[in-house]
Formats: C-alpha cells, structure tokens, sequence
C-alpha cells in the first residue's frame, strides 16, 4: 500500500495551503494587490474569488504600509488574515508596520497582544525582472526578532509550511520563490501542515555539506547529483525555516561531513550566509577541514539581461565549482 | 486662537459635569507629577506631556462603550487614564516595573492594557492608524458592533500611512473614528511650514469622509461632537474630527522651544481647557469651592497611591528578558 501521491505545482501548493485554511476557519481571509479579480500577480490566488467571494478575498489598493498594518490590527483582534505583497522589493514600503509593528507589539505590551498575521510575498530573481522584482531580502528580515521567517523550497513545503504559518499565534513572513512558482512534482495526498521551525536533511552524503533553503534547493540537488557522478557524496541541509535558525542541523551537518558550502541567494555581505558561517565558527570550529565556502548572488542589483542575471545568481555550476575547491579536487 | 464660543454648561448633569472635571484634573494633576519624578530620575526615556489637551481624551473618551478599542500616541497619559486604566499600572509603567500596565517592556510611550482595548501607545508617527482600520475591520467582520477610536497629531497627516488609511477606510467603511489632535506643532514644526492645505477638515473631505473641526479646548464641545460622530460611525461609516488643542509645555520634557513665541503659549493658556470649563460651572452653580477642593483631594490621594504602588513595585527578573518575543501558547 502506496500513499496516494498528488501531482502539483509549488504555486497550487501555496493556492491549496490558503483554500484549505479557509474552509476551515472563518476567520482566516486574504488581501493584497490583485489578489481578487486578477487572480494574483503570480496566479497564485486564481479562483479563490469566486469560492471566497470578495469579504475574504480582498483586492487592495496599492498601499502597502496601510493595509499590511491593517492586517496587523484585524489579527490584534480576532482575525488571522493573510497579506500578500506582490514582491519583497515591494514589502519594504511596509517595513515600518513589519519592524515597528508586527515585531514588536507583543513585547512592547508585555504579552498581551499577539499578533497572528501572515505576510506572504514573492522572493528571489530567475525571470528577467530586473532590480526592482528580484532581490532576496529573506535574510535580512530575519535580523528581526519578534517574526517567524521561513522561505520553502519544496512543493510539500510550500504547502505544510503556509498551512502552519496560518495558525501559528505571531507573524510569520512567507517567503514564496518566485523561480519556483511552476515547480511541478508529486506529494503525498495527505501531506498536512510542516512544523516552522527545523531543517530538513534532504539528502544525505558523507563528503561535504551543502546548506540551502527557498528559490536555491533545486540548484543545490542538481549540483549534488552532478557531484556523485564524480563520487562526491554531498549532504543537503534545506533550511526551511530562517528564523529560528536550525542551528543543532547545522552543526550536526558540520560534524558529520567536516566541509560546508552554503547556498545563499543573498548577497553575500551582511547575509544569512555570514550568520551561518558564524555558527558553524562559533559552534563547530574544530570539525572543519575546510573553510567554509559561501555561493552567493553577485552584490550589484539583479540586471535584466539573461547572461547577466545568470551570472549573478548562484548556479549549479558555481555550486559545484566551489564545492570542488573545498575539497581539493579543482583542475 | 479659537474664536468659537465655548459650549454652556448650563443643563448639564451635576453628577457628569463633576466627573469631566474630575477626569480632567486627574490627567492635570498625574502628569505634573510625572514631572516631578522625572526631575528625581524615577522617570526615565522620553515623557511627552499631555498637559493643555485634556479635554480631547476626555471628550472623546464619554462616547466610548467598553467593546469599542482605542489606538494612541506617545504623548499618551491621558488617553489612558481618560479610558479608565488605573493611575497605578501607568505609574508604574514608568517606573519600569512589572506591576506597570506593560510590564515595564512600554514606558511611557507604550501603555498597553487588553482588558480595555487599549492598543497603545505607538511611537512611530501615523504608525498606529493602520492598526486602527485593521481592529475595526476585525470588529466589523466578526459582526460585532464596535468603534475604534484612532488618535494621532496633525503631524501624522503627512505620513503616508495616514492617507493609505484614510482611502481604505472609506472604501471599506471600517468603523473607526479619526480623531486629529491638531495641537499646532509637530514636534517644533508649525503646521503651516509643514502642509500645503492647513484647513485639515479640507483635506480630509477628499476622501469622501465626513470630516469637521472642532474646539479641542472645551470638553463639551469635543463630547458633543463625538456623541454625534458615534451614530454616524456605528450605523454608516468612519468619520475625522479635527480638534483644534494647544500643548502647554515643551514637546518631551525639555525642549528650548525655539519654535514659538512665549506670547503665544500664554495666549493659548487663557483657554486652559480646566480653568474656562470651572468658570463654566462655577457660572451654572454645577460646582462649588468645596467640591473643587474635594476632587483636587482624592485626585492628589489617586496619584500618591499610584507613587506608592510603583515604588513597591518589583523589577522583572532579567531572567525574563527575552520573553514575549514570542508566544508561549501555541496557536
């Protein structure tokens, strides 16, 4: 006996998170840009009109900071809405109610309001949109104590993740590769909700480890597998969850395989990528027989052009290139 | 100055008419303590006073049901005690204690208290006005007939977040009441050195909102106004409500006041919102010298036993730091 495995794609996994959620609670509800009629930017919220009708399925004006922060009160009191920005370039017109608001009031008020609110939004370059659409800001908002950070990578993920974040009792930022929107692959039918917090082994391997999380996990399988054609066995970390980070996994990854390369869409300074490097320093220094090596995206603003773009963003053969250099193997 | 003749007393509930007054005195007499213990350095951080705007919390806050929810400023003391937080959890909010109504994590600028829908204290300028639209759209989605009364300077009417609130709320008829303290000066900037259009009612009417001035230095006006403003807000939509106030003293606790002249502020302090409200009473014999004197007593044993109650207060262990970040129920 089988599970019964569905077939979809990582944008009906987001779709279905969100339907599923719905059905269940009368309170959860979504607003954003276009979300409605249009059926969402990314397509993502196609059809949840006609099955939600426009109460729960809110068209917004372009206004990020005043309807991010009314999603922030409607959850202050009762509600648990989800907010979709179209694109995390775009969030930083929100950032005061994110940082000032949503992270902070719980505290601030001595526990006495949470703030159940998910902000969902699309993250990540891939498609030729230039420097206003395509930046990777994830690791920078997981500065932010006070919010939940995950970025999924896989369609089982994109699903569980959202399902958990809905009703998770603080904010959660959602961050949705927009590279992977079209990912198809199957998933077990009765694949539920996926806890935020924990890092997931995705693949396992002796010889060096490969951390990674969100829009980069496909790059980083493919390298693996380009790798042991070679006979390298590489072990790969999908984050998952960006704050909290899953620093037991990381540091379990370290002692087991002594080498790391980390797989980061960020930039590479002031990155999520540096505070992992940071970890492993501070927690596992002695079981290197490497330095740790970082893939990251060029630090100039993403370009437009295909080869540019390309070259900017981390690769399968930078991956795979750099994880020879850290074992030796290199020419 | 305001020219508009001031409401007569003469009608007025003995019994309502004491407790306005009383109301008033107690925000008076509490933050001129707060002075006094800045001064003793049992108040720390920054302590913007209330003092010369009483009648506006106190107005507004007669037309309030106790389901109806409340967003503020930092400069706000009165709102709080007007609202019905006891003098001691505030008291000892500043005093950094974990008896103080958020838990000394707020201070002054930060009073929280759920038990009566007070959202705080938000000190970020125009930061808590999305908020407001997001609890009334909680209130209006969940079928309870509630109102959010949202307070904020006239400075906060340059903020973005302001009119992305304002176009929502009308659009979406969020039950909130807008209410401007127009006190003239944002910080040290004068309001006609800072808006194009200065008739703020004006402004606001482009949003097809009702929206009226009225005189902030006399209580019963600003009562009044609310008590018509309410009907409009329960049965139809939001509303704004300029009123036109005067802060007697320096922004925060001390400031050289380079802005405006001391001629000025004298003027506006022959409107003292107090003093014309007892001629008023004393005029309609709602008031006599005794009865003046026997509030100015219970009000002066209010705060002293808000002092105690702070000075016995304890200090939360440091082991607690780091609570609150995050909820510790899950959902």
């Amino acid at each position: 006996m089988g599970t019964e495995m569905i077939k979809m794609t990582y944008r009906d996994a987001c779709r279905e998170a969100m339907r599923d959620a719905m059905h269940r609670d009368s309170r959860v509800f979504l607003m954003g840009e276009d979300v409605g009629m249009y059926g969402g930017c990314f397509a993502v919220s196609r059809g949840l009109l006609d099955e939600f009708g426009p109460e729960r399925i809110r068209d917004t004006p372009l206004s990020e900071g005043g309807f991010v922060g009314i999603g922030i009160g409607a959850a202050m009191n009762g509600m648990r809405p989800i907010v979709e920005i179209m694109t995390v370039n775009f969030s930083l017109l929100a950032l005061d109610q994110i940082l000032n608001n949503a992270a902070t009031l719980m505290h601030m008020s001595g526990g006495q309001f949470n703030v159940p609110v998910v902000i969902r939004m699309a993250t990540g370059g891939g498609r030729q949109l230039a420097a206003q659409h395509s930046h990777s800001l994830e690791g920078w908002y997981a500065h932010i104590p006070g919010i939940k950070i995950v970025a999924p990578g896989t369609i089982e993920d994109a699903r569980g993740m959202l399902l958990s974040a809905i009703e998770d009792p603080d904010p959660v930022l959602v961050f949705e590769a927009t590279a992977l929107y079209n990912m198809e692959g199957e998933i077990p039918a009765d694949s539920g909700a996926v806890p935020l917090e924990g890092a997931r082994v995705l693949r396992e391997g002796e010889d060096i480890s490969l951390v990674s999380y969100g829009s980069s996990i496909p790059k980083t399988l493919e390298a693996a597998a380009a790798l042991e054609a070679d006979g390298i066995d590489a072990e790969v970390l999908d984050l998952r969850s960006l704050r909290p980070l899953d620093n037991d996994a990381i540091l379990d990854t370290v002692r087991k395989t002594h080498r790391v390369v980390i797989v980061d869409e960020g930039w590479k300074s002031g990155s999520l990528s540096a505070e992992i490097t940071a970890r492993i320093v501070e927690g596992a220094f002695y079981e290197l027989d490497a330095p740790v090596a970082r893939v990251c995206t060029a630090e100039v603003p993403i370009p437009y052009a295909r080869h540019l773009e390309e070259a900017a963003l981390p690769s399968v053969e930078r991956i795979v290139s750099t994880v020879r250099e850290a074992l030796g193997t290199n020419g | 100055m305001i020219t508009t003749p001031l409401v007569p007393a003469t009608g007025l509930d003995r019994e309502h008419a004491h407790h306005l007054m009383r109301q008033m005195l107690l925000v008076r007499r509490f933050e001129e303590k707060c002075v006094e213990l800045y001064s003793a350095t049992k108040i720390r951080g920054f302590l913007h006073l209330y003092i010369g705007q009483e009648a506006v919390a106190v107005g507004v806050m007669q037309s309030l049901l106790p389901r109806d929810s409340i967003v503020a400023t930092y400069r706000e003391h009165g709102h709080a005690l007007a609202r019905g937080m006891s003098a001691r959890s505030i008291m000892a909010e500043m005093f950094g204690k974990l008896e103080g109504c958020s838990r000394g994590r707020g201070g002054s600028m930060h009073l929280f208290d759920a038990e009566t829908n007070f959202y705080g204290g938000n000190a970020i300028v125009g930061g808590g006005i999305p908020l407001a639209g997001g609890i009334a759209m909680a209130d209006r989605m969940l079928n309870r007939d509630a109102v959010t009364a949202c307070f904020f300077g006239e400075g906060a009417m340059a903020e973005g977040e302001f009119h992305e609130t304002m176009n929502l709320a009308e659009l979406w008829r969020l039950p909130v009441i807008f209410c401007c303290e127009n006190n003239m000066y944002a910080m040290g900037t004068a309001l006609w050195r800072s808006e194009s259009e200065t008739n703020l009612a004006v402004k606001t009417a482009a949003y097809e909102m009702p929206s009226w001035s009225v005189n902030g230095m006399d209580v019963l006006a600003v009562e009044d106004a609310v008590r018509r403003a309410m009907t409009l807000v329960r049965s139809n939509g939001p509303c704004f409500i300029e009123f036109q106030t005067y802060r007697f003293r320096a922004h925060s606790m001390y400031d050289p006041e380079l802005y405006r002249e001391k001629a000025e502020v004298e003027e506006w302090k022959e409107q003292c919102p107090i003093d014309t409200f007892r001629t008023r009473l004393y005029e309609a014999d709602l008031l006599t010298d005794d009865e003046l004197q026997a509030m100015e007593q219970s009000v002066a044993e209010e705060i002293e036993d808000s002092i105690a109650f702070a000075e016995a207060g304890t200090l939360e262990p440091v082991e607690e730091l780091e609570r609150f970040v995050y909820s510790e129920k899950q959902s």
